[in-house]
């Protein structure tokens, strides 16, 4: 019995790594054959993914529909422009060594509040809380900068070692940051990747699919959806720091609950029933929304059109439609 | 002392006149989430469309010459029209998900809100839409030497005949009782013969038409500009959150809490005026989640 189990295992495991390999080897040839523009917006679809997989392990795997997460990447940007303001570092490093406990002791502070509830109460809750950091985030200009928002300037990589300025300081930036990303981008999703399939995802996902059930098995049920709750929001909290310096500046509209709209989009669009549905949502969503603001005045119209469609006709996003056209082919096959 | 009695008074009007336009969008959406159970988020929107739809038909009347008092008519025409644009989406768009999962109830009311908001830039472009023309055309009142335009009494009396129309209608005629039965078991009313489509579209449009008057009386005293309506629905849901969503008389109690603590925010506290309001209806999520009149 056993032994039928672990080749089985092996091989649902083998194709999903042939291909992320695959997809790797592609990503760290890019800015080969693409250029400056591309690779940023490739760099820019990498951190929406970033922040759409944290956002997943709440609605995806723990059955939890956050309409604040703006509120996480919000503080991850704005942690990294007051460091630059008052700290007068230029380290990323540094922005994320001081931007992740930020955004962790944040996350921890609003989830121990907010899986109090579910289902509308916990979406609204998570909603009012993030007003609450945009509407600070506006009014105490003096120190936000209030709707101008604040700068922040080209950072150095690799503990200085990487600086980039002169005549073509900022293609170069935008090479290196680009691999920067990436292998954070890497080491999130594989660490996303272990969350999901430790034994604590598994227990998130049972207590997604019967709270009931997964309370007589003895599982503290808020304790889990805090802590899971905690790594959405860092996760999430991570895109905002890496996101920041790439934009140069954080405004308040990053923190505004339309947003957190845009993040649940995201995920939706990839599909938020299977892991790599996040990461294709927020590749494809960058895209969309450059071409749609690029050839119309109207986008929002169009995303707006986008989305309303995908929920009526691919609620499972598109990575799930795509598996399960596979599955009827596979199935014609046979 | 008299010129601080009269600053309180205005203040107090100033509560009430607000209280009264909250209470229209709140209701509504209240109402929405009770019968269908769904909570609208481009409620905003149509809202900010009764604003802007009020503010056109006033300039067009105005270029036609038409006599000042009729204008006053068009304020119920530019909610009609909101009414109206409900009764269409309810069934087109919001039918199909009752029986799926929140999640996609919500977002399908999130992509209805970006496609109103961008169609009313489309349509109506990004100056803001001034109807002031209803305003000048009632006098100013003089409260202790403070100059005071009763149209904004005007407004507040149609918040106060509108709330105990809704309630009349609600709580003591046939209509309401039918509402309330779906309301309480879709399905028993169903299998009584009830036609439960028909009471979803007209409730869909009676909170339409709450919001669409709740923009059309606001859009004299500001004027109709983009994001207005998005700013109004976190406003709205505030409110409903410490009502009690699916509570009329919570979303009374609400909006009047809630425009006390905004008029007295913007007098003390400016910077955290809007914080404030979050922390409370995040205190009362808290203490008693279904707020402090619902029951759901």
């Amino acid at each position: 019995m056993k032994a039928s189990i672990i080749p089985l295992q092996d091989r649902s495991l083998l194709k999903p790594a042939v291909v992320s390999i695959a997809i790797l080897f592609v990503l760290v040839l890019l800015p080969n054959f693409a250029n400056t523009y591309q690779t940023q917006l490739v760099t820019y679809g990498l951190i929406a993914a970033i922040a759409a997989i944290g956002f997943n392990l709440l609605l995806g795997y723990t059955g939890l529909l956050s309409f604040g997460h703006s509120a996480y990447f919000g503080i991850g940007a704005y942690a990294v422009a007051f460091t630059v303001q008052n700290l007068g570092s230029h380290s990323m490093e540094f922005y994320i060594l001081v931007g992740i406990p930020v955004v962790a002791i944040m996350s921890g502070l609003f989830g121990y509040i907010c899986v109090r509830h579910t289902r509308i109460f916990f979406g609204i809750l998570t909603l009012a809380l993030s007003q609450v950091v945009y509407s600070l985030a506006l009014k105490l200009y003096w120190v936000t900068g209030g709707s101008d928002g604040l700068r922040v300037p080209r950072p150095t990589l690799m503990l200085g070692l990487l600086s980039f300025s002169g005549a073509h300081g900022f293609e170069q930036f935008i090479t290196s940051y680009y691999y920067y990303v990436l292998v954070i981008f890497v080491v999130a999703v594989s660490v996303m990747w272990v969350i999901v399939h430790s034994p604590f995802g598994k227990a998130l996902q049972a207590i997604r699919d019967n709270e009931v059930r997964a309370r007589f098995l003895g599982l503290r049920i808020r304790q889990f959806r805090w802590i899971s709750f905690l790594l959405s929001g860092t996760f999430t909290g991570l895109a905002g720091i890496l996101w920041v310096p790439l934009n140069g500046l954080t405004t308040p509209d990053v923190l505004y609950w339309t947003f957190s709209g845009e993040i649940v989009f995201t995920t939706l669009l990839g599909g938020f029933r299977n892991f790599t549905g996040p990461i294709v949502g927020g590749i494809v969503f960058t895209y969309l929304r450059t071409y749609a603001v690029a050839t119309t005045e109207y986008w929002q119209l169009l995303l707006g059109v986008v989305l309303v469609t995908l929920v009526l006709l691919l609620p499972t996003g598109i990575v799930g439609a795509l598996s399960r056209a596979a599955e009827r082919l596979n199935e014609r096959r046979r | 002392m008299g010129e601080a009695v009269a600053i309180l008074t205005i203040q107090i009007l100033n509560t009430l006149l607000y209280c009264s336009v909250l209470f229209l969008i709140a209701a509504g959406l209240s109402l929405i989430f009770g019968v269908m159970r769904i909570v609208n988020m481009a409620h905003g929107s149509l809202y900010a469309v009764g604003a802007y739809v009020t503010a056109w038909l006033v300039g067009r009347g105005v270029a036609l010459g038409a006599p000042l008092g009729w204008l006053f008519l068009l304020l119920p025409v530019g909610a009609l029209s909101v009414a109206l644009i409900g009764m269409v989406i309810e069934p087109l768009l919001l039918r199909p998900f009752y029986r799926r999962a929140e999640e996609y109830q919500l977002l399908v009311t999130f992509g209805l809100l970006q496609i109103l908001e961008d169609l009313m830039r489309l349509i109506w472009g990004g100056t803001p839409l001034s109807a002031d023309t209803l305003m000048d055309a009632l006098p100013i009142l003089h409260i202790g030497g403070f100059y005071y335009p009763a149209y904004n009494l005007l407004v507040i009396a149609i918040g106060a005949v509108a709330a105990l129309t809704l309630w009349v209608v609600i709580y003591n005629t046939k209509f309401g009782v039918l509402l309330r039965a779906t309301s309480q078991d879709r399905r028993m009313a169903s299998a009584l013969g009830l036609n439960v489509g028909l009471v979803y579209v007209l409730a869909f449009g009676i909170g339409c038409f709450m919001a669409g008057l709740g923009g059309a009386i606001v859009v004299p005293t500001q004027a109709a500009v983009l994001g207005m309506g998005i700013d109004a629905l976190v406003i709205a849901f505030v409110v409903v959150v410490i009502g009690g969503l699916g509570s009329l008389k919570g979303a009374l109690v609400g909006a009047v809490i809630v425009s006390i603590v905004r008029t007295a925010g913007i007098q003390f506290f400016p910077e955290f005026e809007l914080a404030a309001l979050y922390v409370i209806a995040t205190l009362v999520l808290l203490v008693r989640p279904t707020g402090l009149f619902g029951t759901a």
